[in-house]
């Protein structure tokens, strides 16, 4: 297993290198540039272009390639142009925010999805199977951006149940260990910090939550159907087993199997979402930074995240197969 | 192996082989009758009817252009006020003093030519790609189907916003490519399935047994039969290629012309009027999710058709 | 599953029991001695010196002063950390009496000798990064004691002198118009000399492809305003001023100033109506009524700023011919678009810069809205088929130019009207519009604007049509000579009355630009909210706003 993990840990450098090398030149081939956003609207082309020349962007591409590779190396990414502040740091206090929306979201497709998905099936071609269905499709179908507008539009601006956006209260001067704002409240004791961001989550999770959650009660009922009507089942049921019994045992054991899979590609899906939801919502996530930084030119934001992004994908892929191998006896890593 | 793909690729796989053996249109038809008596599938056969009418003969249809200002509309017209439906004017004005019921009737054009050309790129470099990969097999299809396991295995919206954020300038053009891409591994991996059934089915051993020529057997026998689930995945794919372009508009990855009416642009240009006029992200926003969801519906309950596994 | 299924459970009951125990923690945000203020942007630090926008200005006003400064909610001058000041010696020398007794926040006296130091380091600043960020005071001064940039321009600045310690001298190179007007720029804040050596002020240093500012300008500004520097919460997006309880004048009547940054129009109007924040900044012109429906306090600032249509004479030769360029201003509907897609309070301004600029001339050529004489004009000069590659920006908005897209549909139908073909050119602000549009002058037709920063015609004008630009694309040294005499005329009426004339020509034979409108950028505010008087150069003080108590 050890061995497996390293060599794929390996065989990720160079990808990473080249992605790197291409995200770079196609950066940098853009009109405009970085010192756009250093100064502000005052600053004369003269000025502008003297800034290029004092930070090297009017040198060769591979000259400034080789430069940044020099100092990523030591793992100094630069300070974002459009903050200044350090890119390390400013992703540092994004991912625990991404990471929070995403966690909940997957928490709410999940815990709703699977249940509904099995009842779905039980009740095969019933009222509730078809409405399921269609409620899913009708899911899908409706965009991100859209349903986020909706839902705050209606509970934090009509009704003013929930606030509207943000991750937690202006002034509430919360204390931060993890950078989970629901974790922290708890960890510190200061329950009303964490309720607060407990409410600041709900709407961006259950838009993020959205299409997962109509992609699982899909799943759940498929593979639920198809144990159903196996030969295995029929047998259980023959052998006179308690109904409860055939359905814990069985059913819902070899039916989360697809099922599992299908979350953990979700999971990866919801970074795209992530974007989106972020924006509508203005939580200060890692899809903030990026629309931020694409819309502004910010070289040194850009190019930490394309990295830091390849380097999460290859390490999801890595946990979804060795949690599939654990889960599936049969399925071995190679 | 990584199973994130490995799943997408079964699912895809496993349609492919729905094909099989069997002629694939005769396959299809029987399908399609079957369709015949499924609501879920005939809703979206409607709402794509219509949707497909309307665009066609949008140009009829729409009372007024796309670019056209009225000064009845732009008399009563301020930042923070949109004139209503007045005569002549069945859903009022939009933010520029423009007939808001003709940009909605035009914009199905755009809609409907961004999903057509971008799923007709992907179809096309995906069935170059699958037909290589299937007829050949051996390296070539190695080589090719890596690269599409590879495109396949990222999130497809992500890609196509990094490719159209990545374009120097942002226009229909880029939009078309970036949602096109994004469906090239899928169908690229359709076809090869498929492909791969057939290969060792009897009529195309009996075939090259009898020394035809392999290039008549993979055009004139082997891709027609293949055709069944194309269609199926390519009426899921022009709703995700509607919803993406859409997305990529909303994020100003789009054309930024501001005559050109699309209902993604429209979608974003409404969110500054929230309050003064929210008809004007209404109307898009409706717009495009009946439409996805006519491709959504007619797509899947024909792979419910055509899948074996459901076939039941 | 089960234990999935009780893990869940779990899950629920613990978020719910966490929301009881909020509920009985409730109602301890917002107070009446904190002002939470929504802001569109983070300042780049906190050294003015340093910064060239509005967004880090905010925070800077507050906390450093400027040696003149302006009536509120005017762009006259009146006494700030100087409680006079006289030129001499044909405008190269400026005296300025200091007021007394004033403290700088770490307890040093401000005095003649630190005035100086402020301006020594300005003008000896080393390295060509610090030189590089210096965008007003290159603009201003044009020159330093060592050239370390590209820019080699001869230096405004002389010299300083302590004459006495109330009494600073100013001894200029030569006089410029800008001046007094120029002393009030933010930028041109005076800090505590102590503070400024302590924390290496002038330390700015390039870190790959952006610059590291030193602790003075990222934690530790040190000036002698109403409000001290509290801190920058990063994770949070706010910036906390703390009340100076030795501040020399009226002291801040909050014991604390936040300003919240919340990038997003929409999300600054949902916390507002949350009450979360007690205002904001730049509403958006389409949320006015709908917030004052709500009882919200709209303060609007008096427009100083200007967009125009800026006509480039090189690329297209109908465009060199003075009929053309009419034309097009006769053709454009302006005050149709300035009430269609301007605020409220917006006015299509007679010249290219603002009504509220000493040497304004209401009285200069107007070209009303006239088609057909549009199409006589152009007729004339052979260019009735006239084709443009009209460029507009797109992901910006300025308070000048709300929604530049919408602007652009509105007169490129209008331009369509008389016949003109329009060749529609968007670029990303930052992505090739300003490069294409200022540096390489691609376009016929651009639009653009301009806020201004103090109260001189040069500041509009002579930036604008002062020399040779790529972005007008024209030569005419009978314009520039106009205007750099003007400039340079030191007695106020007859400064104003030189650029009178020169805006009455600007207008009438050579217009190089069209001006479009001037428009007011607003704040808004909750209803117990007093004392914030918007200002037209964006100048807000913030020490004088209090919260009445909720009736």
């Amino acid at each position: 297993m050890l061995r497996f993990l390293v060599r794929r840990l390996i065989q990720v450098i160079p990808t990473l290198l080249l992605l790197s090398l291409l995200v770079f030149a196609w950066l940098r081939s853009l009109p405009g540039g970085p010192a756009g956003a250093l100064l502000g609207d005052k600053a004369t082309p003269e000025k502008i272009a003297e800034l290029n020349h004092i930070l090297g962007l009017d040198q060769p591409i591979w000259t400034q390639y080789l430069r940044f590779l020099g100092r990523a190396l030591v793992g100094n990414f630069g300070n974002s142009l459009i903050t200044g502040d350090s890119v390390l740091a400013e992703i540092g206090r994004a991912l625990p925010a991404t990471a929070e929306l995403s966690v909940a979201a997957m928490v709410l497709a999940v815990g709703l999805g699977v249940p509904l998905g099995y009842l779905a099936a039980t009740q095969r071609g019933r009222a509730l199977d078809s409405a399921t269905i269609v409620a899913t499709l009708v899911g899908v179908a409706v965009p991100v951006f859209f349903l986020g507008y909706l839902l705050k539009a209606f509970f934090a601006v009509k009704l003013g149940w929930l606030p509207p956006s943000g991750r937690e209260s202006t002034g509430l001067d919360a204390t931060r260990v993890t950078g989970f704002a629901v974790l922290d409240g708890l960890l510190t004791r200061e329950f009303d910090a964490s309720a607060d961001a407990f409410r600041h989550l709900i709407l961006p999770a259950v838009v993020l939550g959205t299409i997962p959650l109509a992609v699982i009660v899909r799943i759940t009922r498929a593979s639920v159907l198809d144990v159903l009507d196996s030969d295995f089942i029929r047998t259980a049921r023959a052998k006179g087993l308690a109904p409860s019994t055939v359905r814990g045992r069985h059913v819902l054991r070899n039916a989360l199997l697809p099922v599992s899979t299908t979350i953990g590609l979700q999971t990866g899906l919801l970074l795209a979402g992530a974007v989106l939801t972020e924006k509508v919502f203005v939580w200060g996530g890692i899809g903030t930074l990026l629309a931020d930084g694409i819309s502004r030119h910010d070289y040194p934001r850009l190019q930490a995240l394309l990295l830091l992004g390849a380097l999460i994908y290859v390490v999801v892929n890595l946990l979804v197969d060795v949690s599939y191998a654990i889960i599936d006896p049969r399925v071995r890593l190679s | 192996m990584n199973v994130l793909m490995q799943r997408r690729r079964e699912r895809l796989d496993r349609l492919a082989a729905a094909g099989g053996e069997r002629d694939g249109q005769s396959l299809l038809a029987e399908a399609v009758t079957r369709l015949r008596r499924n609501p879920v599938a005939m809703t979206g056969a409607a709402i794509i009817v219509v949707f497909v009418l309307v665009a066609v003969f949008a140009p009829v249809l729409a009372p007024h252009g796309a670019e056209e200002s009225f000064d009845a509309l732009r008399a009563g017209l301020r930042p923070d006020s949109i004139p209503g439906p007045q005569p002549g004017f069945p859903l009022g004005s939009d933010q520029n003093g423009r007939d808001e019921l003709s940009r909605l009737i035009l914009a199905s054009q755009q809609t409907l030519l961004v999903g057509v050309l971008a799923t007709l790129f992907g179809l096309v470099a995906g069935v170059l790609i699958g037909v290589l990969a299937g007829a050949f097999g051996g390296w070539v299809d190695t080589v090719l189907m890596r690269l599409t396991d590879v495109l396949l295995s990222f999130p497809s919206l992500l890609l196509a916003i990094s490719i159209a954020a990545l374009a120097a300038k942002a226009s229909q053009t880029t939009v078309i490519i970036a949602v096109a891409v994004v469906s090239v591994p899928v169908f690229a991996r359709l076809l090869r399935g498929a492909m791969l059934a057939q290969r060792s089915s009897d009529y195309v051993v009996a075939a090259t047994a009898l020394g035809i020529r392999r290039r008549h057997i993979v055009l004139r026998h082997m891709l027609p039969n293949a055709i069944g689930p194309v269609i199926v995945q390519a009426t899921l794919v022009l709703a995700s290629s509607i919803l993406d372009a859409a997305a990529l508009s909303f994020l100003g990855l789009g054309d930024a012309d501001p005559g050109r009416a699309e209902w993604g642009l429209m979608l974003a240009n409404a969110q500054t009027y929230l309050d003064v006029r929210p008809e004007l992200a209404f109307y898009p926003a409706v717009a495009i999710i009946l439409v996805a969801l006519g491709f959504t519906l007619l797509g899947e309950a024909l792979r419910e058709a055509l899948d074996p596994k459901s076939r039941r | 599953m089960r234990s999935v299924l009780a893990a869940l459970t779990a899950g629920l009951v613990l978020a719910s029991l966490v929301s009881c125990a909020a509920s009985q923690r409730e109602g301890g945000g917002g107070t009446q001695d904190t002002f939470v203020f929504g802001v569109a942007g983070a300042p780049k630090n906190f050294d003015p010196i340093f910064n060239d926008d509005g967004e880090s200005f905010r925070p800077q006003r507050q906390m450093l002063e400027t040696l003149i400064s302006y009536k509120p909610g005017t762009a006259e001058l009146e006494p700030g950390l100087a409680t006079a000041w006289t030129p001499s010696d044909g405008g190269k020398t400026w005296t300025f009496a200091l007021r007394q007794g004033v403290k700088f926040h770490d307890g040093t006296p401000f005095d003649a000798a630190a005035v100086c130091a402020n301006f020594d380091r300005w003008f000896n600043m080393p390295g060509a990064a610090a030189q590089s960020q210096m965008i007003y005071y290159g603009d201003v001064f044009e020159g330093f004691a060592h050239n370390e940039g590209d820019t080699q321009g001869q230096p405004v600045y002389k010299d300083c002198q302590a004459s006495d310690p109330n009494t600073a001298v100013l001894h200029l190179n030569r006089f410029k118009g800008a001046f007094p007007g120029a002393f009030g720029l933010t930028s041109l804040s005076i800090s505590s000399p102590a503070a400024l050596k302590q924390y290496n002020a002038d330390q700015v240093t390039q870190s790959g492809d952006s610059f590291s500012y030193s602790a003075y300008a990222n934690e530790h500004p040190t000036g002698t305003g109403p409000y001290k520097f509290g801190g920058f919460d990063k994770a949070n997006n706010t910036i906390t001023l703390l009340r100076n309880d030795d501040y020399w004048g009226d002291k801040a009547k909050t014991a604390k100033l936040i300003f919240k940054i919340i990038p997003d129009e929409n999300a600054r109007k949902q916390e507002l109506r949350a009450g979360t924040i007690d205002g904001y900044d730049y509403p958006s012109p389409a949320d006015l009524t709908s917030l004052r429906g709500d009882g919200f306090q709209i303060l609007a600032r008096k427009p100083f700023n200007i967009l125009y249509l800026g006509i480039n004479q090189k690329n297209n030769p109908a465009l060199k011919d003075l009929r053309v360029r009419q034309a097009l201003a006769y053709g454009i509907n302006r005050d149709a678009l300035v009430r269609n897609k301007m605020p409220e309070g917006s006015v299509v301004p007679a010249n290219v810069m603002p009504e509220a600029v000493a040497g304004y001339a209401p009285d200069a050529e107007a070209y009303p809205y006239d088609p057909t004489k549009a199409k006589a004009l152009l007729a004339a000069a052979g260019a009735s088929n006239l084709t443009v590659n009209f460029y507009y920006p797109t992901e910006v908005t300025r308070p000048y130019m709300p929604n530049p897209t919408d602007i652009f549909s509105v007169i490129a139908e209008d331009l369509k009207q008389i016949g003109v073909t329009v060749n529609p050119v968007p670029e990303p602000w930052n992505g090739g519009y300003k490069d294409d549009v200022q540096k390489a002058g691609k376009q016929d037709l651009h639009l653009l604007g301009w806020t201004g920063d103090y109260n001189d015609p040069g500041n509009f004008i002579g930036t604008f049509f002062g020399r040779p630009k790529a972005e007008f694309g024209f030569d005419t040294p009978a314009l520039f000579d106009e205007l750099s005499a003007a400039d340079a005329t030191v007695d106020p009426a007859a400064h104003a009355s030189a650029y009178q004339q020169v805006n009455r020509d600007i207008m009438a034979k050579f217009l190089p630009a069209v001006p479009l409108s001037s428009s007011p950028a607003f704040i808004v505010v909750n209803k117990d909210v007093h004392g914030l008087i918007p200002s037209p150069l964006t100048n807000e003080e913030f020490g004088p706003v209090s919260k009445s108590p909720a009736s």
